[in-house]
């Protein structure tokens, strides 16, 4: 058999090599394999072990220096009620910010799967990821300034002359803040507003698989377009809701940027951990501390997994 | 395979309802509304804090920034941290689609949530990790600290665009060329990468994006380094001068916009078939 050679390998070379590794399939794989394994093993794993190990170790009040001598003081510590009420303002944070950016998700995900079409499609497509593109940080600042008390929200309900709501809804008991950017709500329409891409992308394209085919079979068998969204099309998006919520919860948990910016003054997770690194120097604490989202999200991948999220990432 | 009046047939799109184009448009709207304010306080006359509306409208700023040697020195080291996170997560990441698509082994689920847990876990815990390392294994922070913390999130970007191209693509092409007598090394030259460097293109812009952006985990691993992140936000924490940091982000979205639709239009092809399975 001749074979046309348009590789850059001379044709002998070529073909021993290809049989060499058809042979050896286990070979190929290593080589495949090794190198990010390698990497992500020794680079992240071994970070993470390197986490855990600091965390049993503890720093010296006196001296400033850490003690590698195993204890669990530090976990002592985090289960003290300041800390435990931080974890669970965050987990709560975390929660509504995924269960609120699924709702506004939801439309523009199907609108953009379903109807759009041509151009309108790279105007949606780019308006989800213009943002998502476009600097972190000045975003995040520019909510500061939207919802600040100088800023066009408050100025638009004074226009309008509705202030008195906003301030009955900023005087409610858990939103309380002198203005929206010193509020919780502050906090979490900025979470929602950062997080939204990741939560559109992956419910588009699980509902863009979702075969017309299915849609029209289950007219064709009589149902009403709400029954057809709920009996097909939903069941189907739930891979990608899942997979979305995974970015929307674990991002929102460990953020420490917003809740800085953006809210009362009360601390989030992502905050607790910066300051025992970086004022109190303290990394062991700071390990520990971070041991809670790690175990929040090994139990929330877990269910996640279940819903059929990590095929849709 | 279908006629291709039957395909247009089938894409004859149907009308969306009233509340599901108002859902669609509202979060458009939410998503991009705030981004004309960065734009708007650019130009504003007032550095200290920004009131609405501005007092009045300048383009000073912009000679400002373009004055600043840190600003440029920012971004120079940024767009350079970039590059190199993205070659390795390109190297890396295909490397390891290739392995997961073609291959069945013991462990497969493990080294699947290997691959994903950076982006899984929230980026805090990314940054402490490394620190922690850094810290006990004395390894002193630089550049590479830096560039080392960016490559392991941006493995997973480039791994999800590979194996989903892979899947997508028929296994009918690969028999093919090996039916027409292409050894396998000429039919991943010819058949395999042509298909695939798109997903490949994709995949690294993104996680180029990704690393350019990042804070997080930069702060725990960069020492006096100052990523753009970074420098703009010590620059949003200072009193003076504040429009430059949106100057900075009006340039840098300015720079994003083209690849943004180069992305989509590269990965389109794949992706707007409606009930394309994996």
């Amino acid at each position: 058999m001749t074979v046309a050679t348009t590789a850059t390998l001379p044709p002998a070379l070529s073909s021993r090599l290809s049989t060499f590794f058809y042979l050896r399939p286990r070979l190929l794989l290593a080589l495949f394999l090794l190198p990010p394994l390698l990497w992500l093993g020794i680079v992240y794993l071994g970070s993470l072990f390197a986490l855990l190990a600091q965390s049993f170790f503890q720093l010296d009040d006196f001296t400033g220096q850490v003690v590698y001598k195993p204890t669990i003081a530090n976990y002592v510590r985090l289960m003290g009620a300041v800390n435990l009420s931080i974890i669970g303002r965050t987990v709560a944070m975390a929660a509504i910010v995924t269960l609120i950016s699924g709702l506004v998700a939801f439309p523009i995900a199907y609108y953009m799967a379903r109807y759009a079409t041509g151009k309108m499609k790279a105007l949606f497509y780019v308006a989800v990821m213009l943002p998502l593109w476009s600097n972190y940080l000045v975003r995040v600042y520019s909510w500061r300034l939207i919802l600040a008390k100088e800023g066009v929200i408050h100025w638009a309900f004074n226009k309008v002359g509705l202030s008195g709501v906003l301030d009955w809804v900023l005087s409610l008991p858990v939103v309380e803040g002198s203005s929206l950017s010193t509020s919780y709500i502050g906090t979490c329409t900025t979470f929602v507003y950062i997080w939204l891409p990741y939560m559109i992308l992956p419910l588009q394209a699980a509902l863009e698989r979702v075969p017309r085919s299915f849609i029209e079979a289950s007219s064709d068998l009589g149902a009403r377009p709400g029954q057809t969204f709920r009996k097909v099309i939903f069941p189907l998006a739930v891979p990608g809701v899942a997979a979305g919520s995974i970015f929307t919860f674990s991002l929102t948990l460990g953020d420490y940027i917003i809740p800085q910016l953006i809210g009362s003054s009360r601390p989030f997770i992502g905050q607790a951990v910066y300051q025992f690194q970086g004022t109190a120097g303290d990394i062991p604490m700071a390990a520990a501390f971070a041991m809670a989202p790690i175990v929040i999200m090994a139990v929330y991948l877990s269910i996640a997994k279940r819903f059929g999220a990590f095929d849709a990432l | 395979m279908r006629s291709s009046a039957a395909l247009a047939a089938d894409r004859a799109t149907p009308k969306a309802g009233l509340g599901l184009t108002a859902g669609a448009w509202f979060a458009v709207l939410f998503l991009n509304l705030p981004i004309l304010f960065i734009i708007l306080y650019g130009f504003t006359t007032d550095e200290q804090s920004y009131t609405f509306p501005p007092p009045d409208l300048t383009t000073r700023w912009f000679g400002v920034t373009f004055g600043r040697a840190d600003f440029w020195h920012a971004l120079g080291l940024s767009v350079s941290v970039a590059l190199f996170a993205m070659i390795s997560a390109l190297i890396l990441g295909t490397l390891a689609a290739a392995a997961m698509y073609r291959f069945r082994f013991f462990g497969k689920e493990v080294v699947t949530l290997l691959i994903l847990l950076p982006i899984a876990l929230p980026g805090i815990v990314t940054g402490i990790s490394l620190r922690a390392a850094f810290d006990l294994a004395n390894i002193p922070f630089s550049y590479w600290t830096i560039v080392a913390g960016h490559a392991t999130f941006c493995i997973v970007v480039v791994y999800n665009n590979a194996i989903a191209r892979l899947r997508r693509s028929s296994p009918a092409l690969i028999e093919a060329s090996m039916d027409l007598g292409a050894n396998s090394l000429q039919t991943f030259r010819h058949v395999i990468l042509p298909n695939l460097a798109t997903a490949l293109l994709a995949g690294g812009m993104l996680a180029f994006a990704l690393s350019f952006d990042e804070i997080i985990v930069t702060t725990f691993t960069a020492g006096q380094q100052e990523t753009l992140p970074i420098w703009m936000f010590k620059e949003l924490i200072r009193p003076h001068q504040r429009p430059v940091t949106n100057v900075a982000a009006i340039i840098v979205m300015a720079i994003t916009f083209v690849p943004i639709l180069l992305a989509y239009y590269l990965t389109r092809d794949t992706q707007d078939v409606a009930g394309s399975g994996k």
